[in-house]
């Protein structure tokens, strides 16, 4: 049996490993698989830091991930028409530049989970999941009826946007770009989970009562977590749109927020790598199923039963020797 | 607008709203008594519809149909109750969205393996096809009328079972406090299976009762599973009653803003423009009462605090 | 059980993946001079599986039935999700690397892809979306559609409209961006007064509030675009609510795969269509007969396109080496086939220039099926050729 750091350590190496050889061997679209597990695990991350850290089980977080998406499918078409997306007040103009696209989709997805949040956090349990599908719902509607920004065809960006120092369009560079990006955010979030924040948080989620009587703000620590998630998820959809160099409002429909749940679940719940896990497997699955049957859904449908039903804990968990997560 | 126009629309308002709320009872039920959170009751829904087609199209009669619906719906939720979903009570909910989460695409998929990928036929039986005229010169179908009428029996029925039958009373009890009710001696796990039938036969026959107006097809009982939701929600989870009032307010608002919105917006602004604002607003209007209706009740219009 | 469960889960989804690995490797290192590899991204799984299926087996079909054995198709499953689509065809494209693609059903999917694909030199034949963006300013040399403009069969509907002499209509549509170039299109040709026009929900299954209001509303005649599940809905209770002005609509609600469904509520409605299963010509015949053996089915107006793009490619193959693309395109214009659907070219757009027809829902024993009736718009162009620089 593996201790989880050591497994950790050697996903994050597999991960890394896997492109540098699909480059070797020349296999791009390995590569391009590979930036996709990256980024869908990354919305993973986010989401449990909320779901697995806070117990909020939100169904709703393609929301954000949608939001990172038309943020810069919205910058990158008004630079690529040179139309400026705003002249009264003042102007703002697009841009293909990724920190800016970034730090505008970790913004907006912040302020609407900020919104969503005080709204949904008012209910627990059952209605919470409940509220934040309802909120997803309402995002995915207004995407696809409202016509300035393409509905339901969505935008098409030609190039990839720009990171300075970097060829984009290089499959390899932007997944080493993602790659940094996910490091980057996995290190913060150890840290928060470290911290008196992160104790805050799952106190509030393990023992409310107790968390209420030390003094703890539970509203508001859940509020925070919730809105540093939707930043994290609001990155990984930013850079999911432009992996695809497209954004549409599937992004925002629930089925999103299911298979980022998923992701987390096959992984192990509230494991700091787990989404990684289970982004790069079911990744893995839904790509090489679809090889042996039409009906492939119908065997992917049971794995993921199976995981749930008797491996709890996902694959990190079962991988390891403990059966729940402490760190 | 005319006035009767507005009477009728809010007709139908009532009548989407009941067709819903044959959806919303089984998944209230099943939450109310066992705490699960089912999603794959739209599945269920999909196969009462899918049985009654078949049997429809081999035998030709509807009531025949109506009943291999509900047998149907009722031996598949009995079957993965036993397999899977009992498994599921005592875990968190974060697990029980999954396990039927996977059990949607287990049942699409096999049904569009079993049925083939084309939307099957299902009629409106001949006794109940065509329009009757309501009192104030309302032509309306009737079978839409009779959706209404089986909708309010199955309601009356329900309350009825719960209330003042023994099952009920166990079922109350179940709800109220597990332990004491396994230490009566009442079979628990079998209750349950019971109930989970019984949730599963309601979605079934509002499946084929829906089915004979709509499309019967793979992936039919989601948009319907998200509403249904949205129902109880507002209702209150757990709550006939607020099933009832949910699906009711819900269709009513569905319904009206859907005809009004661009309407009023066509008042201020080009009719074209206001025709598309007005129904995007609208397909938003029910997620919009629903976020509402939380803000002010956190658990619902008759849910317990 | 749980560790060990995980492994075996492991190796066996290691194992599959290896083993796909090989036989695509496998496929590969058949290939030799003169090949065309064809890469079909269309929709196989779920509730809009049914088109993507059609144009796969009409394709198929004419592949099979060319005899030729240095045509490869990769069918690929995007499950009517654009995004899956995008990634499907980088796949296609960098590890395949297919020189022509095809097969996507839905305009939300064709523009995900096609530009990108035209842009990195590949040929895309569209066997069924036919977006208005890429007809216009934004046509390409490497794009050719061989299904129509998505306006076109409204555009049609509306000529039969006013031909039928029909003044006051009402139409309705989804509210997306096909929905609302629907009627556009049916606006364009359509000279009468508008008695209402309605957005509906995409994905909307109950239509009583809308039939209240075309039975309000003093109409003459009603026109929709709803395709799919939606048209079922709506056409069923239309017939069930009593009112029995004559309605008008593209063949997407009148489609083979579908009519069965619907059932009697269909019969008597006109519908548009480029191609019908009794257009009489000798290819459409043998299509109609050999679909009908090999899958059982009638095929659908998705199984025509589907076949013609594939007998389109094959007919460029005799006249041109793929790998000489200027060469191959110029071929693939010509459009030297026998269509299904009798005379056929391409405009300046590579768009066709086709007869739409009206048809007529009929029943033939227990199959519902269509048949012409008239010409609605004869050698038909798109309006927004005129904007292509090609």
């Amino acid at each position: 049996m593996l201790r989880e750091t050591h497994l950790n350590g050697l996903l994050m190496l597999a991960l890394l490993i896997v492109p540098l050889a699909a480059l070797a061997l020349n296999e791009p679209f390995i590569i391009t698989l590979a930036t996709k597990v990256t980024i869908l695990a990354l919305a993973g991350v986010g989401l449990n830091l909320a779901l697995g850290q806070g117990g909020l089980i939100s169904f709703g977080h393609a929301i954000f991930f949608g939001l990172g998406g038309y943020s810069m499918g919205i910058l990158a078409s008004h630079a690529q028409s040179f139309t400026p997306l705003m002249e009264v007040p003042f102007l703002i103009e697009g841009t293909k530049l990724m920190p800016v696209i970034w730090i505008v989709a970790i913004a907006v997805s912040c302020l609407a989970a900020l919104l969503v949040g005080l709204l949904s956090l008012r209910t627990s349990g059952v209605y919470f999941i409940m509220v934040t599908l309802a909120f997803g719902q309402m995002f995915y509607y207004f995407a696809i009826s409202w016509p300035a920004y393409g509905g339901e065809d969505g935008l098409v960006i030609f190039v990839r946007n720009e990171f300075p120092g970097l060829n984009t369009l290089v499959p390899i560079q932007f997944f080493g770009l993602c790659f940094a990006v996910l490091c980057a955010v996995l290190f913060f979030v150890s840290k928060l989970n470290k911290s008196a924040f992160g104790l805050a948080l799952s106190g509030a989620h393990f023992n409310a009562e107790r968390a209420e009587t030390v003094g703890i703000d539970i509203t508001r620590v859940r509020l925070v977590a919730f809105v540093i998630s939707a930043g994290i998820t609001g990155l990984a959809g930013a850079l999911f749109a432009d992996l695809n160099r497209f954004v549409s409002p599937t992004m925002f429909s629930w089925h999103t927020s299911g298979q980022i749940m998923i992701f987390i679940i096959l992984g192990g719940v509230a494991r700091l790598y787990g989404p990684i896990a289970g982004a790069a497997v079911y990744i893995i699955l839904e790509h090489y199923l679809g090889a042996f049957s039409d009906y492939w859904q119908i065997y992917l449908g049971l794995i993921l039963l199976f995981v749930v039903l008797f491996a709890q804990g996902g694959l990190i968990g079962g991988l390891s020797k403990r059966e729940a997560a402490h760190d | 607008m005319s006035t009767i126009l507005l009477i009728e629309q809010l007709l139908n308002g009532l009548q989407f709203g009941v067709m819903l709320f044959l959806m919303a009872a089984g998944l209230t039920l099943i939450f109310g008594v066992m705490g699960l959170i089912n999603l794959a009751h739209g599945s269920l829904y999909m196969v009462g519809a899918f049985a009654a087609a078949g049997v429809a199209g081999l035998t030709g009669s509807f009531a025949l149909a109506l009943i291999a619906s509900l047998a149907a719906a009722a031996m598949f939720g009995a079957l993965i109750e036993l397999t899977v979903i009992r498994r599921l009570y005592k875990r968190d909910h974060l697990d029980q969205v999954l396990a039927t989460f996977a059990l949607i695409l287990v049942f699409s998929e096999g049904t569009r393996w079993a049925f083939g990928s084309f939307p099957l036929f299902l009629n409106i039986p001949d006794m109940l096809s065509g329009t009757v005229m309501l009192p104030g010169g309302i032509e309306y179908s009737l079978y839409r009328l009779t959706i209404i009428g089986i909708g309010l029996l199955v309601a009356a029925g329900l309350f009825l079972l719960i209330s003042k039958t023994r099952v009920g009373m166990r079922i109350r009890a179940g709800e109220n406090d597990r332990e004491m009710i396994s230490a009566l001696g009442v079979d628990i796990s079998v209750l349950y299976t019971l109930v989970f039938a019984l949730g599963a036969a309601l979605a079934g026959l509002s499946g084929a009762l829906v089915g004979a107006i709509q499309s019967v097809e793979v992936g039919m009982g989601e948009p319907v599973l998200i509403l249904a939701f949205v129902v109880i929600v507002i209702g209150g989870i757990g709550s006939i009653k607020g099933a009832l009032a949910g699906a009711i307010l819900v269709g009513v608002t569905d319904t009206m803003g859907r005809t009004l919105l661009p309407v009023i917006f066509g008042s201020f602004m080009d009719p074209s423009a206001a025709t598309s604002v007005g129904s995007a607003l609208a397909s938003m209007l029910i997620y919009i009462l629903m976020a509402g209706v939380l803000v002010f009740k956190p658990t619902g219009l008759f849910g317990e605090a | 059980m749980t560790f060990k469960g995980i492994v075996k889960l492991g190796c066996g989804a290691l194992g599959t993946a290896a083993a796909v690995m090989a036989l695509a490797t496998a496929a590969i290192s058949e290939g030799h001079g003169g090949d065309v590899k064809i890469g079909m991204i269309t929709t196989l799984t779920g509730g809009g599986a049914g088109l993507g299926i059609d144009i796969r087996d009409g394709f198929m079909l004419a592949v099979e039935q060319s005899g030729k054995d240095n045509i490869e198709v990769f069918v690929e499953d995007d499950q009517r999700k654009p995004e899956i689509a995008v990634q499907l065809a980088d796949k296609l494209i960098q590890s395949e690397q297919v020189d022509i693609m095809t097969g996507i059903v839905w305009s939300n999917l064709a523009l995900a892809v096609i530009p990108s694909a035209t842009a990195q030199g590949k040929i895309y034949i569209s066997p069924n979306a036919g977006p208005t963006q890429l007809a216009g300013k934004g046509c390409h040399a490497n794009y050719f559609n061989v299904a129509w403009q998505n306006d076109n069969l409204h555009e049609a509907a509306g000529a039969y409209t006013n031909s039928a002499g029909l003044s006051n209509t009402f139409i309705l549509a989804p509210n997306y961006p096909a929905g609302q170039d629907a009627l556009t299109g049916f606006k364009r040709m359509y000279e009468g007064e508008l008695a209402g026009e309605i957005y509906t929900k995409l994905g909307q299954t109950d239509y009583a509030a809308e039939i209240a209001q075309i039975r309000a509303s003093g109409a003459d005649s009603v026109f929709f675009f709803l395709p799919g599940g939606m048209g079922i809905s709506f056409l069923k209770q239309y017939a069930d609510s009593g009112i029995d002005l004559p309605v008008v609509g593209p063949a997407f609600s009148f489609d083979q795969g579908i009519l069965q469904a619907v059932g009697e509520a269909a019969l008597g409605v006109k519908n548009t269509s480029q191609w019908s299963k009794d257009i009489d010509n000798a290819a459409n015949a043998a299509f109609v007969e050999t679909f009908e053996a090999k899958y059982g089915r009638l095929p659908s107006l998705y199984a025509s396109q589907g076949f013609d793009a594939a007998n389109l490619i094959i007919s460029a193959m005799g006249k041109a080496d793929i790998s000489d693309q200027d060469a191959f395109r110029a071929a693939l214009l010509e459009a030297d086939f026998d269509s299904v659907r009798g005379d056929f070219e391409f405009g300046n757009n590579q768009h066709p220039i086709q007869d739409i027809y009206v048809r007529e829902v009929i029943q033939e024993g227990d199959i519902f099926t269509n048949k012409i009736v008239s010409t609605g718009l004869s050698d038909h162009q798109d309006i927004y050729a005129a904007e292509c620089a090609l």
